[in-house]
């Protein structure tokens, strides 16, 4: 079975999805993001849909999912991209999808988790202080 | 209502879903809706195809394009054999799932279309019909 | 019969055609076609006598039924006409008298004709009235038609218009709304600020609604789906300018704003300025005294 690749940028991981997903390629992305988070010691995930055309309810769930439990990992997943059809879709769909950090592109999307890095280094300074 | 074109296709795998979209878009804009409508027809039939595979055991859709009033539009109607839903009020609400969607299915491609119908009872199965209109 | 009647009034025209089109042209003129400005002489000449040639040649083919295929080109004619001259700006009777005026040219041509029998004439002024009240209802609805595409046209044009998205700074977006925001307008407005934040890249849209005067359920529901819909693309929204009463309605409604909203655009800025990393510094003291002294000089307070 086909599966998306990930790639490995520094201590983040970046997955561009580019084919229309059936349910089981999105389902295995899910179970494939959570294993690499751990394996790789991610603390950032950014899942790049610029190229999707249709976000539907199943996707969306994968998304939220995919976010829910980088959280429980300590990783921040951004999805990037989001084109504005795809966006009032989903609102009028009634997915606001919350709990998902979102960004314009990959590159905004990379510096956001940089910045939570870099705050969070900095935190760990400040307790051994 | 004339129908000036008409597609079936069958629900009977995961893939079909992903079919049933692409077949939509592609009506979608020899009718020549918009961006955001394509996208808005698109995804209710994603919705409901996944519906008529999950809930209902397959099905097909016959996709067509339709014309009232100098109007063009698109026109989906998904039907199964399966079990069929006894309370469809309920169906209809956000939230409700009887499986592993997130229970915006049903209620969801009510409210990306112009028109929607359905009609099911316990043991005949489900239609539903939507439409959206240029 | 009518196949007898059309040749009889077809007969009519080609026989009077030398007289019966400088009469037409001459009677167009006097219901004061020209003034308008709109239409050249040369051109009227040349709409009334091709379409003259196009109601005999469908007369002889087709007899006298109108919606029929020997009619379609002399029907497609009198479309053409229509419509440029309801974007021209002619009157619908002004439209209308081109088929109008062209009953008396025949009626005259009849009453010259001295073989036909009275039954014949009476027939022939029937069957050409008929025949004219139809074309001439025809054209009257192709241009209505093309006045509510014009219509319609402008309507899409006033809705791109009204709905302006600026730049204020790199990545700070406003969109100013003016007037009632319907459901349609609302749409039309979203997909637009949607559109500019990803060709500009902006960070943040400020949607300013000082100059709409009421919002109701709709509205704030629109609202509020183009900042989550914004929020989905990775852009903030900051709503500005919020009137007392409008507030108040959303309150009501039990909306509850999950969006930063000031009381004035300046101030959204600020805050949009200060999310973006950026401040507005005084470069330069203003003080009274350092003011040039004519100015000083004629203030008198």
């Amino acid at each position: 079975m086909d599966r998306i690749p990930i790639l490995k940028f520094g201590n983040a991981l970046l997955v561009t999805i580019q084919v229309d997903m059936h349910d089981r390629l999105a389902t295995a992305l899910e179970e494939d993001l959570t294993s690499r988070i751990v394996s790789n010691n991610a603390r950032g995930v950014l899942i790049d849909i610029s190229a999707l055309e249709v976000v539907d309810s199943f996707i969306g769930r994968m998304l939220d999912n995919i976010a829910a439990v980088s959280r429980i990992l300590d990783a921040d997943t951004v999805v990037v991209g989001m084109r504005p059809a795809v966006a009032i879709t989903l609102v009028e769909l009634g997915l606001s999808l919350t709990g998902v950090k979102t960004a314009l592109n990959v590159e905004r999307g990379m510096a956001m988790i940089h910045d939570r890095l870099a705050g969070s280094e900095a935190d760990d300074a400040d307790d051994e202080d | 209502m004339p129908t000036t074109k008409t597609e079936r296709l069958g629900i009977k795998i995961s893939d079909d879903v992903v079919r049933v979209r692409q077949l939509t878009r592609m009506l979608s804009v020899e009718v020549g809706l918009g961006l955001v409508d394509q996208t808005k027809v698109v995804t209710a039939a994603s919705e409901l195809a996944r519906n008529t595979l999950d809930y209902g055991g397959g099905g097909e859709v016959i996709a067509e394009i339709v014309e009232q009033g100098g109007r063009r539009g698109v026109r989906l109607t998904f039907e199964d054999k399966g079990p069929g839903i006894a309370d469809i009020e309920q169906a209809l609400k956000d939230g409700f799932t009887s499986g592993r969607g997130m229970g915006l299915g049903l209620g969801g491609a009510k409210r990306l279309c112009n028109e929607f119908s359905i009609v099911s009872a316990p043991g005949t199965g489900t239609k539903v019909t939507i439409a959206r209109w240029k | 019969m009518a196949a007898q009647a059309g040749s009889d009034v077809a007969s009519l025209v080609s026989n009077n055609e030398k007289t019966i089109l400088p009469e037409w042209v001459e009677l167009q003129k006097k219901a004061g076609i020209l003034h308008t400005g709109r239409i050249s002489e040369g051109e009227l000449q040349a709409q009334s006598k091709n379409f003259l040639h196009l109601l005999h040649e469908a007369l002889t083919q087709g007899g006298t039924d109108t919606t029929g295929a020997a009619f379609e080109p002399a029907r497609g004619m009198l479309a053409d006409l229509s419509r440029s001259r309801a974007q021209q700006g002619f009157s619908p009777s002004e439209t209308a008298t081109f088929i109008f005026s062209l009953k008396r040219p025949l009626f005259n041509a009849l009453n010259r004709d001295n073989t036909l029998s009275a039954e014949q004439i009476a027939s022939t002024v029937w069957t050409s009235t008929a025949l004219l009240d139809e074309l001439g209802l025809f054209t009257l609805e192709i241009f209505q038609k093309s006045r509510e595409e014009v219509i319609v046209r402008q309507q899409r044009e006033i809705a791109e218009l009204s709905t302006p998205v600026v730049k204020l700074w790199e990545g700070i977006l406003a969109l100013p709304l003016i007037g009632t925001l319907d459901s349609q307008r609302t749409q039309v407005v979203m997909e637009n600020l949607l559109q500019t934040i990803v060709d500009s890249e902006a960070e943040i849209a400020i949607i300013d609604i000082t100059g709409v005067p009421t919002v109701d359920t709709l509205t704030a529901q629109h609202l509020l789906k183009t900042v989550a819909a914004a929020r989905l693309m990775g852009a903030d929204c900051l709503i500005s300018g919020i009137r007392p009463q409008i507030a108040q309605t959303m309150v009501h409604l039990g909306v509850e704003l999950n969006v930063i909203s000031k009381a004035s655009l300046a101030d959204a800025f600020a805050v949009a300025l200060r999310q973006t990393g950026r401040a507005v510094v005084k470069t330069k003291r203003i003080e009274g005294f350092a003011l040039p002294e004519k100015k000083s000089g004629g203030q008198g307070a």
